[in-house]
């Protein structure tokens, strides 16, 4: 199969043994884990198995697969046009070399990443997909898609606004309209008013799990670790909606048992900490590996793998095709993306999460050179400061050589909250 | 009771034994390659009831010995204090780090801020430039407070610096001159991040660079008033884990 898909037979053992080792010390040594949790380790150790070939199957019954790197790209679309959205490898570093010489050093891990599993060839998900949408986020990104179109067939880029003005909320009306056309075209069936409800409930039904596992993490103790409630939102990318969205609820059944007994997955009063800022793509568990090892407990993810990409639903209620449109614009209009100015919704966030799952502090989370979030950081710092919030402004990449001087500001601001 | 503290640093080791909140007993080492036996060396004829480790070394020494850790940043907040009651910020420029901490009336250590992962304006790129210039570490402060001001050092990077110093080298500039411009460049850093941090005074500076007395004048004169130097400022880690290792027990949750 691996061949058939042209990945590198090396890279890829290379990659995934390292993936196995990292993924036993990390997840499979925490104690106290759900039980529901051995679906999602499941699913982990079948990413490049069982996954695959699931979406190779779906592929030969004439689906087509969407390949995606944002919580902008609309999944209620793609499963209404009868295709299966995945999101894309951006995790981990990977044939660096190879992706310098096309890209300048100080370009952000996270797009670094991605050039590099298709430049190394060892991410499925981007050789499977029929198409790959690359959306006009950041300045990285989107200049970075000028040269990584020329690196896959059938990319497909989709123009965002910057600001939530009437005219930004038309452009992106337009954008989604062309975006309908051209999956449209590729499926050669037109999208009808009950495939996009069916797509609507799909994608609400998902974000309805999600949010209940959110909530239940205000316990404390903490029914599940922070790191397990990361690698589900991760898993949210890749798996099958509907039967993802099942296994949240079964874990989420488990997890209200065990906050009726008070048994958590970390010790009642550890320190509680909220991660806010960009997003932590599979493999990228360095930082949160870091705040748990303190014994300290992640109780929520400001992020778009987490809330921020999660938290708001589609309106259903129309009963044409236009005001689902409407609807889905809406919804999306609402992420409170950093590429967006003003942005005060963000900030206003971090407080209510903060609140809501009665965290201690907040780590605010940079990758290096992603302008936006950093820029960002500076006033959330001083906002949340002004509630005597404490926050920690963290920068870092997905290398391993600051891992010392990481831990001492982590165990530091640990020391600090508790 | 007699109390501990150790100080692994990447650049060298400090030891303290307090007896009823005095010092009776302090040592230093160089870090070398092999920490864990330094470590030996200093604890071998040494005897306390409790210890505590600190330093970018923590964690070894944590696995070797089973010692409790505690961060250097609540280390030096705590010594900072017990040397220097009211004291409500500490700069600490170490060996490969810059930190700056704000305690508050409790002395409670309630911000920091440090330096990225390289060694830009930290004691380890004085000690370059030191070598670079033909110096010894110890006399770069004092050769530098000869110098006349005029030369500006732009880069923070050591390598870079390194060049850029190599070549006022070739113009003929004048190395003390160039040795103020060195110390002028790693004060502008620190003040950055003393002024970023908004920090409450009176300001301990503490740490090896510390002992360097055009650093300490440098920054007087740009905050504007004077700073607490304490006798021996890279000590002040050691002496804030000794007094911590008193109340571990509550410490580990």
């Amino acid at each position: 199969m691996w061949t058939d898909l042209g990945l590198n037979h090396d890279n890829h053992n290379a990659l995934l043994d390292n993936l196995g080792q990292a993924y036993q010390s990390i997840f499979m040594s925490q104690e106290n884990r759900p039980e529901g949790m051995s679906y999602f380790d499941f699913v982990m150790s079948e990413a490049h198995g069982l996954r695959i070939q699931e979406l190779r199957e779906e592929q030969e019954a004439g689906r087509k697969i969407i390949g995606s790197f944002c919580v902008f790209v609309p999944e209620e679309i793609i499963l209404a046009a009868g295709c299966t959205a995945v999101g894309l490898c951006a995790g981990a570093d990977f044939a660096q070399e190879e992706v310098e010489k096309v890209l300048p050093r100080n370009t952000c891990s996270l797009i670094k990443s991605f050039f590099g599993f298709k430049l190394g060839k060892v991410c499925p998900y981007m050789e499977v997909s029929d198409m790959i949408v690359g959306e006009n986020t950041c300045d990285g990104k989107k200049k970075s898609f000028e040269v990584f179109k020329e690196m896959v067939p059938n990319f497909y880029q989709m123009d965002l606004p910057q600001t939530k003005t009437p005219m930004a909320r038309h452009m992106l009306k337009q954008e989604f309209k062309s975006f309908v056309e051209k999956l449209e075209e590729m499926t050669g069936k037109s999208i009808s008013v009950e495939d996009l409800k069916q797509g609507i409930a799909t994608v609400n039904a998902k974000r309805k799990a999600l949010r209940r596992l959110s909530m239940l993490r205000a316990a404390d103790p903490a029914p599940i670790s922070g790191l397990d409630a990361l690698l589900i939102n991760q898993i949210a990318f890749l798996d099958n909606p509907i039967r993802f969205t099942e296994k949240v609820n079964a874990i989420c059944d488990e997890l209200e048992l065990l906050i009726k007994e008070t048994k958590g997955a970390k010790k009642a009063k550890a320190p509680r900490v909220l991660i806010s800022g960009c997003p932590m793509a599979i493999p990228n568990w360095k930082l949160p590996s870091i705040i748990e090892s303190t014994g300290a407990v992640i109780v929520g993810e400001e992020s778009c793998i987490g809330e921020r990409g999660q938290r708001n639903l589609t309106d259903d209620s129309a009963d044409n095709l236009d005001g689902l449109m409407n609807a889905i614009v809406d919804r999306y209009l609402k992420i409170d993306c950093a590429v967006f100015t003003p942005n005060q919704e963000r900030v206003n966030h971090i407080k209510e999460m903060s609140q809501q799952y009665n965290a201690d502090g907040v780590i605010h989370y940079g990758l290096q050179f992603c302008q936006p979030y950093i820029m960002e950081s500076f006033s959330v710092e001083k906002e949340l400061e002004k509630q005597n919030i404490s926050v920690l402004r963290l920068e870092t990449d997905y290398s391993q050589e600051d891992m010392g001087q990481l831990s001492t500001r982590v165990e530091a601001f640990v020391e600090i909250i508790k | 009771m007699r109390l501990a503290g150790i100080d692994i640093g990447s650049r060298s080791i400090e030891l303290i034994v307090l007896e009823d909140g005095q010092v009776v007993h302090s040592k230093q080492a160089d870090s070398g390659y092999n920490p864990i036996e330094r470590v030996k060396e200093l604890i071998s004829d040494v005897s306390f009831d409790k210890i505590m480790a600190t330093g970018y070394g923590r964690g070894i020494v944590e696995v070797a010995f089973d010692y409790p850790t505690v961060t250097e940043i609540k280390a030096y907040g705590a010594g900072a204090t017990a040397l220097y009651p009211g004291v409500r910020s500490v700069l600490d420029i170490g060996g490969q780090d810059t930190k700056v901490i704000s305690i508050n009336e409790m002395g409670k250590v309630i911000k920091f801020e440090m330096n990225d992962k390289c060694a830009a304006g930290t004691g380890k790129f004085l000690e370059m430039m030191a070598t670079t210039l033909g110096y010894q570490a110890q006399t770069l402060g004092a050769a530098a407070q000869k110098g006349t001001e005029g030369i500006e050092i732009n880069s923070m990077c050591a390598v870079f610096a390194e060049s850029e110093v190599t070549s006022l080298l070739a113009k003929g500039c004048d190395r003390s001159d160039i040795a103020l411009a060195i110390h002028q460049s790693v004060c502008r850093r620190a003040i950055g991040m003393i002024r970023r941090q908004n920090i409450s005074t009176p300001l301990m500076f503490a740490g090896g660079v510390a002992n360097n007395s055009c650093m300490v004048q440098l920054l007087q004169e740009a905050l504007g008033e004077q700073i607490i130097v304490p006798e021996n400022p890279q000590f002040v880690g050691a002496h804030g884990a000794a007094i911590l290792a008193n109340q571990y027990e509550s410490v580990l949750f």
